[in-house]
């Protein structure tokens, strides 16, 4: 079997015949361990080019405050969002967990909701053909017409609202690219489970649903950072105080710019765990397949 | 399964036609028991299409199929023939020997069972060593012999391969059609092999129908020459590709090479001023 081993150096070690996709983060051995050295030397500049960056902002924006004298309401120096970060911490602490809470909920009624609605969609047509203008709508409604009508429907004194909200707008990316998923079906795997013979619960088992699962994790990604955006927006619109959105507007309501500002950095922090966690998992579940959905 | 008496195709007057386009008209075909059959023919000749009617993906217009003797029908739900596309068609997300599974998983088999099975035809296809492997970690022509190591999994008594190894280079083809005699010969099952290749086809098969297009028919039928392997006789050592790559370099091959090539320019000759 010497000819076996031939075959596998002769190809460099990743053949993917005619699949090759982007970002072959499962690619085997060889390939990967030449670009070793110099995607270090890219992941460092990665990350360092904007921190520096980022520093440079802040720099530049305390001076502009400080020796350009810009009144506090217009624009707050760091310096003083810091102190405001720090005599908050507790608080901010609080309310993002309550903040991310509401969007994590939500994200996951959403997201098993988005994902069994496409199923039910494409095995259905007449579903299919209900569903699919429904939700279509709803990635058109905007949440700030809904948020009220939630709190008056439920209750000021619930997180249901919030969550709600969440669930709506986690709801369309889901579904939208689970059922992209479930279409694209490779012809040739197609044919192959015809002529196994096989029924249409194996068909959606063994092929579309497995097939989808890349789909339905960019789905999944794209969805995490908008359910924390649903969250914090939905705040705004009256019902609990307990969370960033809710103290973001009562500080800038009581003239506190530099304590809304705090708020707002912890709500960027939130947003870029979720991105990253959304990311992550991503990456995670689809890291032995060539190509995927992105 | 079925007696080894039972002829695995016989086709009468079968008729294809695609809207106004008459795809196959009249093809009459038998293929024996553990026999090779190559059709070979210019594209649209509907060389594909007979495959696919005999696979029971297209229904003919008119005329009888049987498949190990019965429907095409009935022979696609008991898994009775297994199929190769020129396209591997492995599910990324399975290791190889999961996809080798597949057909048994669909049937219904045990998990133990079906484990084993397909460790036995990994190990037949010389990829053993890879059954833990996913599909892109292998090259293309690894690929196609899990694909036909799935096609074999419900030990079927005949094999149908549409081009399977059109997508390979040249020294990959010539080393698969090898493996490919090899593997036929211990299994024992008949083949029904598409391709483009005159001198593929001349050295796997023991028949190459030439076929011709518009209508798609056939035209000529040219004794191949496929060398001795196992299964034609038990005594005989395991086929190995120099006994191939001998055959490749007789002057009877030559001949059948040059009677195939004759065979389809009459084809095109007959075509009529379309060509």
């Amino acid at each position: 079997m010497s000819a076996d081993r031939g075959e596998i150096t002769a190809s460099g070690g990743v053949g993917t015949g005619g699949l090759a996709g982007p970002g072959g983060v499962g690619g085997a051995g060889g390939a990967g361990a030449v670009a070793g050295p110099e995607r270090r030397f890219r992941g460092a500049s990665v990350v360092v080019a904007p921190v520096i960056f980022g520093i440079a902002v802040l720099v530049v924006w305390q001076l502009v405050v400080t020796v350009g004298g810009l009144p506090a309401f217009l624009l707050p120096a760091p310096t003083a969002i810091a102190e405001q970060i720090g005599a908050q911490f507790p608080v901010i602490l609080e309310t993002a967990a309550v903040t991310g809470g509401n969007a994590l909920v939500g994200l996951v009624l959403g997201f098993v909701l988005g994902v069994l609605l496409a199923i039910l969609a494409a095995g259905v047509r007449l579903v299919a053909d209900l569903i699919t203008p429904v939700v279509l709508a709803a990635s058109a409604v905007p949440i700030v017409a809904l948020a009220p009508v939630f709190t008056t429907m439920f209750g000021s004194t619930t997180e249901i609202p919030r969550r709600l909200v969440v669930t709506v707008v986690v709801v369309v990316p889901v579904y939208v690219s689970t059922a992209r998923g479930l279409r694209q079906v490779r012809p040739v795997h197609d044919e192959l489970m015809v002529a196994l013979a096989a029924t249409r619960r194996q068909y959606t088992r063994f092929v579309r649903l497995p097939g989808a699962v890349p789909y339905v994790m960019t789905g999944l990604r794209l969805a995490a950072p908008a359910a924390v955006i649903a969250a914090i927006v939905a705040e705004y619109f009256g019902g609990l105080q307990n969370g960033l959105g809710s103290r973001i507007s009562s500080a800038a309501a009581n003239t506190a710019y530099a304590r809304a500002w705090a708020f707002v950095a912890a709500s960027i922090v939130l947003g870029l765990v979720f991105f990253l966690a959304g990311l992550l998992a991503e990456r995670l579940v689809t890291r032995n397949r060539p190509g995927g959905a992105s | 399964m079925t007696a080894t008496g039972t002829d695995a195709v016989e086709l009468q007057g079968v008729d294809k036609t695609f809207g106004s386009v008459w795809a196959l008209a009249g093809v009459d075909l038998t293929i024996g028991a553990g026999e090779f059959v190559s059709l070979i023919g210019p594209s649209g000749c509907g060389k594909s299409t007979l495959l696919r009617v005999v696979a029971d993906l297209e229904e003919p217009t008119a005329g009888s199929v049987a498949v190990t003797g019965t429907s095409a029908r009935q022979a696609r739900l008991d898994q009775r023939y297994g199929i190769a596309f020129q396209q591997a068609g492995l599910l990324d997300w399975r290791t190889v020997v999961e996809n080798v599974e597949l057909p048994l998983q669909v049937h219904g088999v045990g998990k133990a069972e079906r484990r084993r099975r397909a460790v036995e035809l990994l190990e037949l296809v010389g990829l053993a060593e890879f059954a833990g492997s996913r599909p892109a970690e292998l090259s293309g022509g690894m690929q196609q012999r899990v694909a036909i190591a799935r096609a074999l999994a419900p030990s079927p008594r005949l094999l149908l391969m549409d081009e399977p190894f059109g997508a390979l280079d040249e020294m990959t083809r010539e080393r698969m059609q090898a493996e490919l005699l090899r593997i036929a010969g211990e299994t024992g099952a008949a083949v029904l092999f598409v391709t483009h290749s005159i001198p593929e086809a001349v050295v796997l098969s023991d028949r190459v129908v030439v076929m011709s297009p518009r209508p798609g028919r056939i035209t000529e039928v040219v004794g191949g020459r496929r060398p001795p392997v196992s299964g034609d006789d038990r005594a005989a050592d395991t086929l190995d590709p120099d006994a191939v790559e001998d055959v490749r370099e007789t002057a009877a091959f030559f001949e059948a090479v040059t009677a195939v090539r004759e065979a389809l320019r009459k084809g095109a000759a007959t075509d009529g001023p379309a060509a």
